[in-house]
């Protein structure tokens, strides 16, 4: 959290700050970023996983091709699902580290801590 | 090989074990609850556990609320019956968690506070869009609460070894059941209203330790068995199933193939599509599992619990495979079905038959039976706290607070409300589930899934990412999913026209699928847009302040 919390001039209200932050350049940056992997990574995870389920209703066959003993294409391709989530997972934990939390942070010090009138509503 | 669940000799010394272990479970959480009753002073404390939680302990927690009874018993339930077609429900449950990492879980620990309408009604107005998301929380939260109720009580006369005929403590298998439910609702009534969130939250880290660690020693003896052979377990499995190759293939249990009836194989085959979709976006819309958000400082804290979560979580799936095709193996699958039709005994009858081989006959059998019966005890109990406590949260703080006082109410009056509505709740679930015992569990646990990825993921999607969503938006979103999906499952076989279905004598179906998803998610979709453009309401101020709290965390709670 920031400490240099400057004393906001009364004249700029929480919101016009607000739309400010969310005009700059740098926020543009930040929005682009996240977007710019969370969206085309969603994506690819969906159709990497609908191809399991559509395969499993409709290519029992291929499915059912023995690779190794009883090990067929259905349990790899399965087992394959748990390595691609763990992998993404770990990608994006390390995307997040480098690319969004730095100018996360540093977007929030610059806005100081916003003092928000909070009634219950949250 | 001994593979009757109460072995003569055994059942006693089991009986008396499982609940002697459940009753040291029960001692300790509510020993935890008191204590976390004393932390909690404020509504953060009740809603949010002080939002004090490292990353690590929220992702065991996340593990406790998510790896139901539906899990641990069901799929490796499933698995033992029907193959392989059991491990599909692991993929989607696990891959699931991509969804809530990528998408959800950050965005909304920055800009919410104790609910999911917290971000809902960000900036929107707030009376309809909270009553909305408090109908479809409550609605989602019930059908979950049932299923863990309704799978409690069948369970209990079974873990018990309750035969017909015979008692126990003077109660009769019907009796055994009734009383199972309304200690099960007593005790999580206590968690919650006592223990808040943060005592919930510590129930959720003891119960994911202890099922992590039975189903890993399970695990472990089955691979044991096999001298760590996979293909070998496989090979075992698929001969005592007498179905062959087939069982370790897709398509017993889903996607059946009817030959000569093509319209019926291919309304199977968009069945198992449906459920695949319902699996897989569900999970992101679950009130109970969202609310867990909260409970860490900050965003970053709620990356890592879904990150721990994710392998907590894949890590269980995985033993549960393990476990499943180990119980068609060794126990197989006439031993289990003669127990339960549905196969949910089938990892409890696993636990025994290896207690028989590896700690020296029915002694040991019994012992690891009593073990691992207490830890699925311990599974639904934990699982049933959270869902009282996200269903009780959002009646005090969305319609309580918001709507009927329009948050003109103190903080002491708000948790006060919310301890009443948990008190209120478990008392109506606990009625319903004992009217609703013979239900069938598992289509509760899938319209749940169906409702939240219909109603709820719409609707937060659209609200952290649509500059233009509104309040009608929201609203119609909320209710066009919850209404499709349930009037779907209303009009399939599911409930009417089929002998499995609830009302077997009747028919009304003419939904063909007994999985709403494929139809009603893109509905809830659909509608959200539809609302939105039908409304010229639109306030970039507080859509800047969402947008710019949600990516950066500045003035998150």
């Amino acid at each position: 959290m920031s400490t240099d919390t400057p004393a906001s001039a009364p004249s700029e209200s929480t919101a016009e700050r607000y739309l400010a932050v969310q005009r700059s350049d740098e926020f543009a940056g930040l929005r682009r970023a996240l977007r710019g992997f969370v969206f085309p990574m969603t994506v690819a995870f969906f159709l990497w996983y609908a191809l399991y389920v559509i395969l499993s209703a409709y290519a029992r066959g291929f499915m059912g091709t023995k690779l190794v003993g009883n090990i067929n294409v259905a349990l790899v391709f399965g087992l394959l699902q748990f390595v691609s989530t763990f992998v993404i997972a770990w990608l994006y934990s390390r995307f997040a580290n480098r690319r969004i939390d730095p100018v996360a942070d540093r977007i929030r010090a610059e806005m100081g801590e916003v003092n928000h009138e909070h009634g219950p509503r949250g | 090989m001994n593979t009757v669940l109460a072995a003569e000799a055994g059942s006693t010394t089991a009986r008396n074990l499982t609940i002697t272990l459940f009753l040291i479970f029960v001692a300790i959480t509510l020993a935890i609850t008191v204590w976390a009753s004393r932390q909690t002073k404020t509504a953060t404390d009740f809603y949010a556990g002080g939002r004090s939680f490292s990353g690590f302990q929220n992702g065991m927690a996340i593990g406790g609320d998510y790896m139901s009874a539906a899990s641990f018993l069901g799929i490796a339930g499933i698995i033992a019956l029907y193959g392989y077609d059991g491990f599909l429900y692991s993929i989607g449950f696990l891959v699931a968690w991509l969804v809530a990492l990528l998408l959800v879980a950050e965005l909304l620990r920055n800009s919410g506070r104790y609910t999911m309408a917290d971000v809902l009604a960000f900036r929107m107005r707030q009376r309809p869009v909270r009553t909305a998301a408090a109908v479809s929380t409550i609605t989602v939260s019930i059908f979950y609460l049932l299923a863990q109720m309704v799978g409690a009580g069948a369970l209990v006369a079974l873990l018990l070894g309750i035969k017909p005929g015979t008692t126990f403590l003077g109660m009769d298998a019907d009796t055994a059941k009734v009383a199972t439910i309304i200690l099960v609702g007593a005790l999580m009534i206590i968690y919650v209203t006592v223990g808040g969130m943060k005592g919930t939250t510590y129930v959720q880290i003891v119960k994911a330790f202890l099922l992590m660690s039975g189903a890993l020693v399970m695990t472990l003896l089955v691979l044991a068995k096999y001298k760590f052979n996979l293909s070998s377990l496989l090979g075992d499995a698929a001969d005592a199933s007498g179905k062959g190759a087939a069982f370790l293939e897709p398509g017993l249990r889903y996607g059946v193939e009817t030959p000569g009836d093509a319209l019926k194989t291919f309304y199977s085959k968009m069945d198992l599509l449906s459920l695949g979709i319902a699996l897989v976006l569900g999970t992101a819309g679950l009130p109970h599992i969202l609310i867990r958000f909260y409970t860490v400082p900050t965003a970053r804290a709620a990356r890592k619990s879904v990150l721990w979560a994710i392998g907590i979580i894949g890590a269980f799936y995985l033993l549960t495979l393990a476990l499943g095709f180990g119980a068609a193996a060794i126990v197989g699958g006439q031993a289990i079905t003669a127990q339960d039709k549905a196969g949910n005994t089938a990892a409890p009858q696993l636990a025994e038959a290896l207690g028989v081989d590896f700690f020296g006959g029915n002694l040991g059998g019994a012992t690891l039976l009593a073990i691992i019966a207490a830890v699925a005890f311990a599974t639904i109990l934990a699982v049933v706290a959270g869902l009282t406590l996200a269903s009780s949260s959002s009646l005090a703080h969305d319609f309580y607070a918001n709507v009927v006082k329009r948050g003109e109410t103190s903080e002491r009056q708000e948790v006060n409300v919310a301890r009443i509505s948990a008190l209120g709740i478990g008392a109506v679930s606990i009625v319903l589930s004992i009217f609703a015992q013979n239900l069938n569990v598992a289509f509760l646990v899938a319209l749940a899934f169906a409702v939240a990825a219909s109603g709820n993921l719409p609707a937060i999607l659209y609200s952290l990412f649509w500059k233009r969503f509104n309040t009608s938006g929201a609203v119609w979103s909320i209710y066009g999913g919850l209404l499709a999906a349930v009037l779907l499952v209303f009009f399939s076989p599911v409930v009417s026209g089929a002998p499995t279905a609830m009302f077997p004598d009747h028919d009304w179906h003419w939904f063909p699928l007994s999985n709403p998803g494929i139809i009603s998610i893109p509905f809830g979709f659909l509608c959200g847009w539809l609302g939105t453009i039908l409304s010229k309401e639109s306030d970039e101020e507080k859509y800047a302040e969402l947008e710019v709290r949600s990516l950066t965390g500045a003035g998150a709670h």
